[in-house]
């Protein structure tokens, strides 16, 4: 029988041909934690007498969430990583460095990787052809000392894309009209995996936004094929060597199949306080906004500075609106820098702060007030998420955030493009 | 830890980590004490001053949905939450529940109500509800999860084996 890419995946780390529903026992090529929950790890690890790394080369640390610190129990849980990282040989990405996800695609991730992340969004890394996925601080802790992790082999869905994207329509649009379609837990255990012809001629960046958001329908991974798109993306990135193909089979075996035209997608918005709860952009237009925020793991790449860009150039934020601006990692800033992005937004009033998570999770840099509003390219608008329970977070594209900075109001895209 | 006697406090659909452990309190991952102070504060502000040891989590669809953070089932249990029921659980969730010991189960919850009083027998595989006089069944724990909740968790399951143990 044919195997999905996740079966070939985990067959690969626990030397057998494994069916979905298997229980096994893999061995892990990578695992990350960060800031907020790598603490936790190192002290059971250290309950456990393991201080060690199996791979400590390829096992990496983001002080990401808090960063930088903004208050001293969290300077405190930073130190708890340098240390154990010091102690073990395993590497520290410091504050500035930027968000984990993005910081596994560009120097850690391989194709055909199992790789395991003490964060959910650990799957973004399935757009490299990796088995990657979100674990707890032990799971990923023991995966760290002992080198493996437990694991049940999921069933797969087929996500089959077709068609072309219209302008002013993004990777998030489809996303979020998939998650929609599916449910905050229609894809619960499950692997998605994005094939189909459309799926090769999609760029990298489009490619992590869909892996990155496939946790919020619930799976467990998200991938994409190792196809020549792949090799391109590594390649530039220095990381040739670390290309290798990867496709499923022809007669691999799908639980569920879906089918998006992407060119029957429209600019989409999640509305409060759910990601599945999403409609047109039309049906938000007029909706007063406080914030507005480009940055994190999901859109914070270069990509979606430049579309934000093109639509501020020249104009200015509305009065009493926060523009907040937070590039995924370092390497996105510079060139950014170069290119003349971050001059642009700071001469339309927006505010750019360090790479990092932002915003995005509540701990800082952008905490909204009670009834306040704030229109996100993050992947997450559960109550609370940004810091407040009395606030309220829809999600859309950095193209429609952009333009909702300018006039204040959800508004669609289309109209600056 | 197969009989378990205790209260019901009743939460909707979708509540996700972010309710149960808000990012807010994010400084406090240290201290799971007072981390704890602060469970599921953005689903019923009350909650942690009112459970009492034993009582039960009962929520709806999806149950945990969102982070990683294996704080949310840790205060959870550390609130004496016998166990969370809900009529599904997010992946992430349910398997830091096992591994920190805390029994999760999948059930129809929709007709058990906030103060009903539940016995849960997890050998045999069932539920009662003691005020309403009914029985509810529960999914079946997988036998290798079962086994690490038996050995009160994946560290303990660790060192009880000297690894993983199938
Ligand atoms: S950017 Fe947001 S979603 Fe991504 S890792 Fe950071 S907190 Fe999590």
């Amino acid at each position: 029988m044919g195997q999905t890419l996740s079966e070939k995946i985990i067959s690969e780390h626990c030397g057998r041909q494994v069916n979905p529903g298997d229980l096994v026992i893999a061995d892990v090529d990578a695992a990350m934690v960060q800031d907020g929950t790598g603490p936790l790890s190192v002290k059971e690890l250290e309950k456990a007498g393991l201080v060690q790394a199996v791979h400590p080369e390829r096992t990496v640390f983001f002080l990401d969430h808090a960063s930088p610190s903004p208050r001293s129990e969290l300077s405190n849980a930073h130190n708890i990583l340098r240390s154990f990282a010091a102690r073990t040989g395993v590497i520290v990405s410091e504050i500035g460095e930027g968000v984990c996800h993005q910081r596994m695609v560009e120097e850690f991730a391989r194709p055909g990787d199992l790789l395991v992340g003490a964060d959910s969004h650990t799957v973004t890394s399935g757009a490299l052809g990796a088995f990657a996925t979100g674990m707890g601080s032990s799971d990923v802790g023991f995966a760290i000392a002992l080198g493996k992790v437990w694991l049940r082999v999921p069933e797969t869905f087929k996500i089959e894309l077709t068609g072309s994207f219209k302008p002013g329509v993004f990777a998030k649009d489809l996303m979020l009209s998939v998650i929609g379609h599916i449910g905050a837990d229609g894809a619960t255990y499950k692997a998605m995996e994005f094939l189909g012809p459309v799926a090769h001629t999609l760029p990298m960046h489009e490619r992590f936004v869909l892996s990155n958001m496939s946790v919020e329908a619930g799976a467990k991974a998200g991938l994409f094929a190792a196809d020549n798109v792949t090799k391109a993306y590594l390649e530039d990135a220095g990381r040739g060597e670390d290309f290798t193909a990867l496709a499923p089979d022809d007669d691999a075996v799908y639980e569920k199949t879906f089918s998006f035209d992407l060119g029957e997608i429209e600019p989409t918005v999640s509305f409060p306080h759910t990601v599945d709860n999403t409609r047109k952009v039309g049906e938000a237009r007029g909706i007063k906004i406080d914030q507005a925020f480009i940055g994190t793991c999901t859109n914070g790449r270069l990509e979606d500075l430049r579309i934000a860009e093109e639509i501020v150039k020249g104009k200015k934020v509305a009065s009493g609106v926060r523009f907040l601006i937070v590039p995924a990692s370092r390497k996105v800033y510079l060139e950014a820098m170069r290119e003349g992005l971050m001059e642009t937004f700071v001469e339309a009033g927006g505010v750019i702060q360090p790479p990092g998570c932002g915003p995005c999770v509540g701990i800082h840099q952008g905490v909204l007030g009670d009834g306040e509003v704030c229109i996100s390219a993050q992947n997450r608008n559960f109550g609370g998420r940004m810091g407040n329970p009395e606030g309220s977070i829809y999600l859309a594209s950095p193209a429609t955030v952009a333009a909702s900075a300018l006039t204040g109001k959800i508004t669609d895209p289309r109209e600056f493009l | 830890m197969t009989l378990l006697k205790g209260k019901v406090f009743k939460f909707g659909d979708d509540i996700s980590t972010d309710h149960i452990t808000p990012g807010r309190y994010f400084h406090l991952r240290g201290d799971m004490a007072k981390l704890a102070e602060h469970t599921l504060k953005d689903a019923d502000p009350t909650f942690a001053k009112k459970v009492q040891s034993g009582d039960f989590v009962v929520g709806g669809r999806n149950f945990g949905l969102g982070s990683s953070r294996e704080h949310a089932p840790r205060v959870i249990a550390e609130c004496k939450v016998s166990a969370v029921l809900a009529r599904s659980f997010a992946r992430i969730f349910y398997r830091n529940s096992i591994n920190v010991g805390l029994p999760v189960l999948e059930c129809d919850t929709d007709g058990i109500d906030a103060g009903d009083e539940l016995e849960v027998d997890l050998a045999q595989g069932v539920i009662r509800n003691l005020t309403k006089g009914e029985e509810i069944n529960f999914t079946p724990i997988p036998e290798f999860m079962r086994g690490l909740l038996a050995d009160g968790g994946l560290a303990a399951h660790i060192k009880k084996h000297g690894g993983f143990k199938l």
